[in-house]
């Protein structure tokens, strides 16, 4: 029960008798019947869910092509312009913006005592525009940061919004009006001049994109360069601002003031998690504002009368998330999988390396070396080395003999396992020579660096150190002459073996 | 316009209000007060941390927890909404973290999703639930402070102590003090320098999720009376303005209660002037406050600011013609 429709505050501050509260729950009653009314779909509470979801796949409600419009329209503005604030680290602006419009909106409303989609819409942009200039004006005076003066001008322009509504719900007119409709968003009362109004500013946005994209672009990414070439940074910055205010107001029918930043951010940031280009980014935005429009509109008319914002917000969320764990390049699952690979590599590689050492140690007499060979070397047990070798063996790096005891190099391991070690004694000697570091401090720092080195960078270290063959501790480096042994045993039948001179 | 603005009449608006039989109009001015004063001094540590937009974030999210406590207890008691309050802000607190250490996105657009997906599920669940759960959406949004007098009244003994919400704000508002009091030292120094307290040996991240816990049960004490964005304005609107008025902690401290108290008596006159919603008014005379101490500040205020630049600007006049 509302305070907003109490017949005057005063009397119900104070404590009178529960049958004046009659009255009151009438008003309520009649204002659920008006809003009922204002949703124009009809007697919902009837039909059933199919029925519901039949009608409105047909279209043939006007209602409904209206509010499906709408909703499509709101979020293709929404994601183009939330992508640029995204990018600018901004987000939380367009949340301000979106709540210091509700006094714009009371306002507008009493221009002329009805839901004039003009009047509302000159109100509410002027109301947003004032907030973020406020916003901007505290910043320069005072000593505030930025979250404080956003969060300040938030919720003070919203105490006023709501000051006005609920002054105006007290007004003989002001119940049937379905004004409080934008709080929450009702897409079922979207009517033909908001359509037409939400398609003119639509085009514009798109329009605009199109023609100053170039300069949008270079003022989000560079500001400092923008201005270095001459381009009026600040003008477009204030042009950003109007459009994005202009896409606000049009989603507030449909969204409602309190989630419309959210349509703004989710749909931007799902994109953004997709792509590197902002091309891209800005048509994938534009299309899951479009997606999570549709989808909110069709949810919620499936419900009885309940508000079409969360829907949409919830189904922006829902395409965020799948972005978010299943994105090719930036996803969780993504990231996780190519960090596991890297992990399991970097072991071969380390076993591979172990199997170089024990081969080095007996100056690289005989071919296999047995599992209780690796385990001492890697001072690991049997099982863990029996394990490392399988993962080599299906990895094409090592064959297998004697029930698995005996290991023995492909030319492919043999490669790898002279590369790693390579690379490892490389950077030693240039960590000592170079760098001038201890040679006692220097393995810990090869033992990373060594399964990242790239080839391009080893021509370099060689040179560098002039084709050094032996590293600081005294041992030698496998040049490429040792790499070609392995290879040339894989000429043979049964590639085995590091390869002996043939 | 007439009907909007009702015309000023200094004994309804002033007088009436104070002499009304019951005195139920002092239960609302307290209530106001404790709100205001709680989430004031909890905000000043929000402002000092660079974190007023995660008060903003928790305290829209909240709102699925308080459901959920709702369907689950099927009454309004203390201790689910506590519980529910302080699962969801905990899950907010989580959910921001996860995205913007996991994802590219940034940590402003990750709060930007998180409330707002928590916030939508709130309302959803509270407009699908409708039968079961006792919020409406109107009290998701500015509260139903005007209510508190007609609550049933918590006695000890004989003794009537008020009715039940203002009795909880105002334990939650001594707790609030005690652990302020209490940690003073420990929360000074982890919001000027987030260094010295680790090395001081302060765990930074346990006074981070204190703080944040202290903030979702404030924020749920707060949320029936206010509703879910107003509270924002309470958190934010004390200590802005007391920090515009002083540079000394305790100082502001002080005056952020002060603000509150003025901010709550004051928008209650004016909504008895306006016939508006109360919330709304004190966050209002809150903001108009604030707009005092910016301009009107002795240390900065832009009176002072304007000033100052045009003495400067004078004595550069001066230095120019001596030197010419």
């Amino acid at each position: 029960m509302s305070l907003s429709l109490a017949p005057g505050f005063a009397t119900a501050a104070a404590s009178f008798p529960r049958a004046h509260f009659r009255p009151l729950c009438a008003i309520v009653y009649l204002l659920l019947g008006a809003t009922a009314h204002a949703a124009r779909i009809g007697d919902i509470s009837e039909t059933s869910l199919w029925e519901q979801a039949v009608r409105f796949f047909t279209f043939q409600d006007p209602a409904v092509r209206y509010a499906l419009i709408g909703s499509m329209l709101l979020g293709i503005s929404c994601g183009l312009l939330g992508s640029f604030i995204v990018v600018r680290k901004m987000s939380l602006v367009g949340d301000a913006l979106s709540h210091a419009v509700l006094p714009g909106v009371a306002l507008g409303f009493l221009w002329n005592m009805s839901k004039d989609p003009v009047a509302i819409f000159i109100g509410a942009t002027l109301a947003g525009l004032l907030g973020t200039a406020v916003v901007s004006l505290i910043k320069q005076t005072t000593r505030l940061k930025e979250d404080t003066a956003l969060g300040l001008v938030l919720a003070s322009f919203f105490a006023v919004g709501i000051c006005l509504l609920t002054m105006i719900q007290r007004l003989p007119t002001g119940n049937k009006s379905g004004i409080d409709k934008f709080l929450f968003g009702q897409a079922a009362a979207i009517g033909s001049g908001d359509v037409k109004l939400m398609a003119v500013v639509t085009a514009l946005v798109v329009v605009v994109m199109l023609v100053f994209y170039k300069e949008f672009l270079v003022t989000s990414f560079d500001a400092q360069f923008a201005r270095a070439v001459g381009f009026p940074a600040q003008l477009i910055h204030y042009a950003q601002m109007l459009l994005l205010a202009f896409a606000v107001v049009i989603a507030l029918q449909a969204v409602g003031v309190v989630l419309v930043s959210a349509m703004l951010i989710t749909p931007a940031a799902a994109a953004y998690l997709l792509t590197d280009r902002m091309h891209r980014m800005l048509l994938l935005a534009a299309l899951f504002g479009m997606m999570a429009g549709a989808l909110g509109a069709f949810l919620s008319f499936l419900g009885n009368n309940l508000p079409t914002g969360p829907f949409m917000v919830l189904a922006a969320t829902a395409v965020f998330t799948g972005a978010f764990l299943f994105g090719p390049r930036h996803g969780v699952l993504a990231r996780w999988w190519r960090q596991r690979s890297r992990t399991l590599r970097v072991q071969r590689e380390n076993t591979l390396k172990s199997i170089y050492h024990v081969l080095e140690t007996r100056e690289f007499k005989g071919e296999g070396v047995s599992l209780r060979e690796l385990a001492e070397r890697r001072r690991e047990t049997l099982e863990e080395v029996a394990e490392q070798s399988q993962e080599l063996r299906t990895h094409g790096q090592a064959t297998l003999h004697e029930d698995g005891n005996q290991i023995f190099l492909t030319p492919d391991g043999w490669q790898r396992a002279c590369a790693i070690v390579r690379n490892h004694r490389l950077w030693e000697l240039y960590l000592t020579n170079e760098a001038r570091m201890a040679a006692d401090h220097v393995h810990e720092d090869a033992e990373k660096i060594e399964h990242v080195l790239g080839e391009e960078t080893v021509r370099e270290l060689e040179r560098r150190l002039e084709f050094a063959t032996k590293d600081p501790h005294g041992r030698s480096i496998p040049g490429l002459a040792d790499m070609r042994k392995g290879a040339g045993a894989s000429q043979r039948d049964e590639l085995i073996g590091y390869g002996r001179q043939t | 316009m007439n009907e909007l603005i009702p015309s000023f009449d200094f004994h309804r608006v002033f007088i009436e209000p104070w002499t009304q039989p019951g005195g139920g109009f002092i239960w609302i001015a307290l209530m106001g007060f404790l709100v205001a004063a709680a989430c004031g001094l909890v905000g000043n540590y929000l402002i000092l941390r660079r974190m007023a937009l995660v008060g903003d974030a928790i305290s829209h999210s909240v709102l699925p927890g308080i459901a959920i406590a709702f369907l689950f207890s099927g009454s309004r008691g203390s201790w689910p909404m506590f519980l529910g309050a302080l699962a969801a802000g905990l899950v907010t607190t989580v959910i921001i973290e996860t995205i913007h250490k996991k994802s590219r996105v940034k940590q402003d657009a990750a709060i930007g999703i998180a409330f707002t997906s928590l916030f939508a599920l709130g309302v959803i669940l509270i407009s699908v639930f409708a039968s079961k759960v006792d919020l409406d959406q109107e009290c998701v949004l500015y509260g139903e402070i005007a209510f508190v007098p007609l609550e049933e009244t918590v006695k000890l003994g004989s003794l009537v102590l008020g009715p039940t919400s203002v009795v909880r704000m105002g334990i939650v508002t001594l707790v609030t003090v005690a652990l302020i009091l209490l940690f003073y030292k420990e929360l000074l120094v982890s919001s000027f320098d987030p260094a010295l307290a680790v090395s001081l040996g302060n765990n930074a991240t346990v006074v981070h999720y204190a703080l944040m816990s202290l903030l979702s049960v404030v924020v749920v004490s707060a949320f029936e009376s206010v509703g879910a964005i107003l509270v924002v304005a309470m958190l934010i609107l004390p200590g802005a303005t007391a920090s515009l008025l002083s540079q000394r902690l305790p100082v502001v401290l002080g005056l952020t209660v002060v603000h509150g108290a003025l901010s709550s008596v004051l928008g209650i006159h004016l909504a008895s002037w306006l016939n508006c919603s109360p919330a709304g008014a004190m966050v209002v005379m809150g903001a108009v406050l604030f707009c005092l101490a910016w301009i009107f500040s002795p240390s900065e205020g832009l009176l002072r600011r304007w000033q100052r630049g045009r003495s400067s600007q004078l004595a550069n006049v001066e230095t120019e013609e001596a030197g010419a």
